[in-house]
């Protein structure tokens, strides 16, 4: 009857006369009759090949864009092809949370690899084995920072999606969150010295930030630690392959959106919330941690541990109810980064550096546009112009390239990786050029 | 050995094109030393990670009864589907008219979520169960406070739930209050009664529950805890018993989650992603995060969200697959693969239960939990011993040790997708492992033997956390 049940008509015979039971609906016979459903307001079943076709239906109402101009949080970074290879094998893919460590090794140290890759990237002591999301990742951190204070504070120009997701987070745990908007772009030093006071838990900001620039988290750290608070860096992984560490900067806790580390746009998600902090954070930090040990006979192996911080065995004294993470996300952030390796990444980054400030140069030697803020940015920046309108876009849609994110009626994000090529970028300038 | 173990100075794999613009220098400070990432050749990449893979057990390699988790098969067709470069390739991002495939799905899955567990909305952005507790709490939080019934401070748990319910419930700023177990296994009524208040805010429960037993007197306890003016939350884990089946929507819940990679057939993927979208009723609809997909109920009102729980609109490529996953059953496919679910639990316990003891000697629903207490106190042979010893079998042990309220406890879970010759060998196996036990106790405590390692350490594990590499070494 069904795609993936096996039982054919004897199977059903047999296996109801063990139970006892005369028919399946017989089962069900401690649920309360009223309660049963006569028919679900569904369609009827449909082969493989017929659900294929209709995705097809479905997927033909997507544009799907040759570049992409637009980051934002989802950045569009070539993906070797061993990882989607390498994360598809049914070993990997199929298994739940590595419970058990004699036929989990390969998992088990996997994560142990990501914790100490991501550690390299933060400069970080610590990692968790992966929170759902930065936004998720942040919620965490405002978690472990209010021990006995209740009060964050949001400094400057935070990716808004995650700020979204903090704000949930603090509304739960009744934290009282204060946002300090940007100045130029960048964090109002004042305005944080004015805000943060000795109840503040934490200060978190963002940099490169949300409009690209690269923030001083030295100075910010530096402000948090002289009122007692905590500093959340977060970081972008392939700029913290250049950029002074969360840790040189003094961050508590490092967190960043993994989704640039080999996983695909896909529409927002799955994405990998990469959590680190200080090693005196450690009892406070949520979710799966594994470590190393060694088995009966002194064999060296890995296994989930520091799980009396968990839901499992704290129940509600748990400070997080995370399990199940974001664990093939993970892995894919681990084969990423192996098979793009050291030289790599450093090529990637001046790749995206190089590229964006070439296009950000071209744009500002067009009439009518400006590149908005004066301070240094990564790959991402603000453009300020009357130009990005309905006919760029449409030129642009034309040429196949989803432009920068248009955030009010002159300001777009502008994000080049290293999967744009002169010849599109300069097709960007043409067409502003163009525009009147 | 790790990676970082097999990397070879100047050794690199994925090159890029050369520079085709002019070189920018970062005027920014720098790191200190660069980060020490892999320097290995794409082929030992590969073969790294293909090994770490053979050290690895999932649904694909053998059976995996792991009880709460339904370790069903996982349909590649989903995974094919879910690749095509028009959803893996859309930015998040993209403007309203070049996106309408995944708003697509957005809706049908809500929609057809809806119709599945008798809710009135649903949100996708839960990336995981433990999420989707949190949302779902949320909303019962925001909804007395927009009745500025402020004292309900408290959620009621059964002793037998998830360890992530009053973790959830927790942080969300309420007090837990536990209800017992009566002795068939569901929620003591009058222990019910007695904790119900105007300090309640809600209940959690999970039915059938995590004995895997379905709770006769659910009418009765959702009523309990509405007539007390609190509010009733749905932990959708078991969800795959009941599909199609009943409802929780009629049951008198009016929250709930489920677990798209437990019930709909997504991939674990070790640990992650899932997905675990929440559900409510009319009253609760306007507080679920922004923004919703598929019909929504009349009087729906954005402004009054509790705002967003994660970044974008959730694990949507997971969503991807849990929706060609309904489509393929269908209304009939599945309520058929509830059925089979229970079934076949109820078959591996029939053959099972002449070895060992049932918590609760019942028809269960999809799951059901034994209790070693008995052979431990008689042969030294504890749920630990007998799980590790199925490893040697090729077998991924049960959920061991949970619920908590059952001594030395199994519980399996065999899913719809499971033969039944591989439930009669699942039962050969517990068989010839329980004659050990009575025969030779001793040698079980050494199990598994045939796995690349043995029993681990764990206690050193946490006393000395070694949790990442030491390149100094």
């Amino acid at each position: 009857m069904s795609k993936y049940t096996p039982h054919t008509k004897e199977d059903l015979e047999v296996m109801l006369k063990a139970v006892g039971a005369v028919s399946l609906d017989e089962l069900y016979k401690d649920a309360p009759k009223e309660l049963m459903v006569e028919e679900l307001k569904l369609n009827e079943g449909m082969s493989q090949m017929a659900v294929e076709k209709a995705f097809q239906k479905i997927t033909a109402q997507n544009k799907v864009y040759d570049t992409i101009l637009r980051g934002c949080g989802a950045y569009d970074h070539y993906i070797p092809a061993p990882v989607s290879a390498l994360i598809g094998r049914s070993e990997f893919l199929t298994a739940y949370t590595p419970y058990q460590p004699e036929i989990s090794q390969g998992i088990l140290q996997s994560i142990f690899e990501y914790q100490t890759l991501m550690c390299e990237l933060s400069g970080m002591d610590v990692s968790n084995a992966s929170v759902y999301d930065v936004g998720t990742a942040v919620g965490e951190s405002i978690i472990m920072c209010c021990e006995r204070k209740n009060k964050v504070i949001v400094a400057g120009a935070v990716n808004p999606q995650t700020v979204a997701v903090a704000k949930t987070y603090c509304k739960a745990g009744n934290t009282q969150i204060v946002e300090i908007q940007p100045k130029n772009g960048i964090v109002d030093i004042e305005a944080l010295k004015a805000a943060i006071d000795t109840d503040t838990a934490c200060v978190i900001a963002q940099s490169p930030n949300f409009f690209g620039l690269i923030e001083d988290m030295g100075v910010l750290a530096q402000i948090s630690h002289e009122k007692g608070a905590k500093f959340v860096y977060i970081f972008n992984p392939i700029a913290a392959t250049v950029l002074k560490t969360p840790k040189e900067c003094g961050a508590d806790i490092a967190v960043a959106e993994g989704q640039p580390l080999g996983m695909p746009l896909s529409y927002g998600g799955a994405y990998l919330g990469i959590l680190t902090c200080d090693e005196k954070m450690i009892r406070r930090m949520p979710g799966r941690v594994v470590g190393q040990t060694v088995d009966k006979n002194g064999k060296t192996a890995y296994v989930l541990t520091l799980q009396a911080r968990e839901q499992h065995i704290r129940r509600e004294k748990a400070l997080s109810s995370i399990c199940s993470n974001q664990a093939l996300c993970a892995l894919t952030a681990v084969i990423y980064l192996s098979l793009v390796g050291k030289e790599g990444m450093r090529q990637v980054a001046d790749a995206c550096v190089s590229k964006a400030h070439y296009l950000a140069q071209q744009l500002s030697a067009v009439k009518g546009i400006k590149i908005k803020y004066q301070g240094e940015f990564f790959n991402e920046f603000t453009v300020e112009t009357d130009k990005y309108n309905k006919d760029a876009t449409k030129a642009l849609d034309k040429a196949g390239i989803l432009g920068g994110l248009k955030i009010n009626d002159t300001d777009s994000i502008w994000c080049v990786t290293e999967k744009a090529d002169k010849a599109t970028l300069d097709g960007v300038v043409s067409i502003f050029k163009e525009v009147k | 050995m790790l990676i970082f173990e097999k990397s070879v100075k100047g050794r690199a794999s994925i090159q890029l094109d050369k520079l085709d613009v002019p070189h920018y220098e970062l005027k920014a400070q720098k790191r200190n030393a660069q980060a020490r990432l892999p320097e290995i050749s794409e082929q030992d990449a590969v073969r790294h990670y293909t090994e770490l893979s053979r050290k690895a057990h999932g649904v694909d390699n053998g059976f995996y009864p792991l009880g709460s988790c339904t370790m069903k098969y996982n349909p590649r067709v989903n995974e094919v589907i879910a690749a095509d470069k028009a959803f893996a390739n859309i930015h998040p991002l993209q403007e309203e008219e070049t996106v309408k495939g995944c708003t697509q799905v957005m809706d049908e899955l809500s929609d057809y979520l809806c119709a599945i567990t008798g809710m009135d909305a649903f949100t996708l952005q839960p990336a995981a169960g433990a999420h989707g507790e949190f949302t779902g709490i949320m909303l019962i939080k925001a909804y007395h406070m927009s009745r500025n019934d402020t004292l309900r401070t408290k959620i009621i748990v059964p002793d037998s739930a998830h360890g992530t319910n009053p973790a959830s419930a927790h942080m969300c700023d309420f007090d837990i209050v536990s209800v017992p177990s009566n002795a068939q296994g569901g929620v003591d009524i009058e222990e019910l009664k007695k904790v119900v208040g105007p300090d309640t805010a809600g209940l959690m429960l999970t039915n059938p529950n995590t004995l895997g037993l379905f709770d006769k007197n659910i009418l009765k306890i959702t009523e309990i805890v509405h007539k007390a003016g609190g509010l009733c939350y749905y932990d959708g884990a078991n969800l795959n018993a009941i599909m199609g089946v009943v409802r929780p929507g009629d049951m008198g819940f009016d929250c709930m989650h489920l677990n798209i990679h437990k019930t709909f057939s997504t991939p674990h993927g070790g640990g992650g992603p899932g997905a675990g979208p929440v559900g409510c009723k009319k009253s609760l609809a306007s507080f679920l995060p922004t923004p919703v997909f598929g019909k929504l109920p009349q009087g729906y009102d954005p402004k009054k969200s509790i705002g967003k729980v994660k970044t974008f609109y959730g694990n949507f490529s997971v969503l991807v697959k849990g929706l060609a996953y309904i489509k393929t059953l269908g209304k009939e496919g599945i309520k058929d693969a509830a059925q089979k679910a229970v079934l076949n639990a109820n078959y591996l316990l029939s053959l099972v239960k002449k070895d060992y003891d049932l918590a609760y000697d019942r028809i269960c629903m999809h799951e059901f939990v034994l209790s070693l207490q008995k052979l431990k106190d008689e042969t030294g042979v504890s749920a630990m011993d007998v799980a590790k010893a199925m490893l040697d079998y090729g077998m991924h042990p049960p959920t061991m040790y949970f619920p908590l309220i059952v001594h030395e406890a199994l519980m399996l879970e065999p899913t719809e997708t499971e033969s039944r010759e591989t439930l009669i060998k699942a039962a050969q196996v517990l068989n010839t492992i329980k004659q050990q036990a009575v025969a030779d106790s001793a040698s079980l405590h050494d199990s598994p033997k045939t796995t690349i390692i043995g029993r681990v350490d764990e206690v050193r594990a946490a006393r000395q956390p070694v949790l990442k590499y030491d390149f100094s070494k």
